[in-house]
């Protein structure tokens, strides 16, 4: 029988103000024994504040191959951009 | 997927190696980037982690707190990297346990320097100071290797690594500003590890087979020779400041290459090593498998006690 321990995803908030961040994964049989772990792997110069840890099986993510139908169709939307608009040379600070 | 498909898919792939685009887990990459990558990093990862057992050895012996605080908290480190090194070479499509059976059944391999004996103290000043400086020179170009959750493993592990090699070489230091069978003994030390530390970065180019594919993939940006004669010019002042000698007769300053002329380097006894017949190979499996087998009720007892959280918490 695979009696293995699940993969988790761990995610630090190096400082308050700032975003959690994927560092990487690790092995534990449930969330506390996760934290646990994710504390003593990545965070043993105080790199983190706060930790988040995410069984990896319940992240959903993106496939590469889809890259052009998901990202691409933002590339011809240049009006999203503050620099589409010409402003007369007097008008400052907008 | 016909042949044009795939040449296709290559050529795109080849291209983005060569603009520094990162190869990423999700992202097509051939077969042949993939096992090579599994086997470089789990080679690299099984190195961290029985790289911690002739450390091991010196933990309830070292002779200040001072020094025991600083060897735990290395050995600790080389557990996270060989956890961070585990964790990236995953993503690639295989298991932890997967990776474990290869290095206690032996297919997989780990770096041949952890299969020497640390004899004393001062082995572990050597170690720090030419095993920690010798892997510092090969892991600094992996940081901007191809393969992402590599190259981002790395850059945590080079982070960690220059405590290392300071606190071995302070060790080395001391021993050898002390008494004269201290000296003696840092000088030992010296002599047995310095020639397998400068085996450590493989065989000659002319005998390396892995070199020009693993220069593509950017596994490599210098070659094993350049990489050894970086090690040996920035050591050997080291080892002239303390007034330990290198044990190499044929050392010489050449003062037209600026580097130093060394003598020959004993390959066979790097293949016997490489081939299992070093002082301590089955020490180390043996060592490494009871751990893993030791441990078994604990991680079943840890998956019980999760599932029966679980119906617990469905009830
Ligand atoms: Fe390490
Ligand atoms: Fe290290």
């Amino acid at each position: 029988m695979d009696n293995s321990w699940p993969i988790w995803e761990v995610f630090i908030r190096s400082k308050n103000g700032l975003e959690h961040r994927h560092c990487g994964s690790i092995h534990a049989a449930d969330e506390k024994m996760a934290l646990e772990n994710a504390r003593d792997v990545y965070t043993r110069r105080m790199e983190g504040v706060s930790i988040w840890v995410v069984e990896s099986k319940y992240i959903t993510a993106s496939n590469p191959e889809n890259n052009g139908e998901l990202f691409e169709p933002a590339q011809d939307k240049v009006y999203r951009h503050p620099t589409f608009y010409n402003l007369p040379d007097e008008v400052k600070h907008m | 997927m016909s042949e044009a498909e795939l040449k296709t898919l290559e050529t795109a792939f080849e291209q983005k190696i060569q603009d520094d685009v990162r190869i990423e887990p999700k992202d097509w990459m051939p077969e042949k980037y993939r096992k090579t990558h599994i086997r470089q990093i789990s080679q690299h990862a099984h190195s961290e982690i029985v790289g911690m057992l002739p450390e091991g050895n010196w933990i309830t012996r070292a002779p200040s707190l001072r020094r025991k605080v600083a060897l735990l908290a290395k050995v600790q480190d080389e557990a996270g990297h060989g956890l961070y090194l585990y964790s990236a070479c995953e993503t690639l499509g295989i298991s932890r346990d997967e990776l474990l059976e290869q290095l206690h059944k032996g297919t997989a391999k780990y770096s041949s320097i952890f299969n020497y004996p640390t004899l004393t103290w001062a082995d572990i000043g050597a170690i720090g100071w030419l095993v920690d400086g010798a892997a510092i020179i090969n892991q600094v170009p992996l940081m901007n290797t191809s393969y992402g959750p590599y190259a981002r493993a790395m850059v945590r592990v080079c982070k960690e690594e220059s405590f290392h090699q300071r606190q071995g070489f302070e060790i080395m230091m001391k021993l050898a500003k002390g008494t004269s069978e201290q000296k003696e003994m840092a000088q030992d030390a010296l002599n047995r590890w310095w020639w397998p530390s400068i085996m450590m970065f493989g065989p000659t180019d002319a005998e390396s087979i892995h070199t020009a594919q693993s220069m593509k993939w950017k596994l490599k940006r210098k070659t094993n020779d350049e990489l050894r004669q970086q090690f040996i010019d920035q050591t050997v002042p080291q080892a002239d400041l303390i007034g330990l000698s290198v044990p190499d007769a044929d050392l010489k300053w050449n003062e037209e290459r600026q580097s130093y002329d060394f003598g020959p380097i004993d390959w066979d006894e790097f293949w016997q090593v490489v081939k299992g017949h070093g002082p301590c190979n089955k020490q180390r499996i043996n060592t490494r498998v009871a751990a893993y087998e030791n441990g078994k009720w604990v991680r079943d007892g840890a998956m019980a006690h999760a599932a029966k959280k679980e119906v617990r918490k469905a009830v």
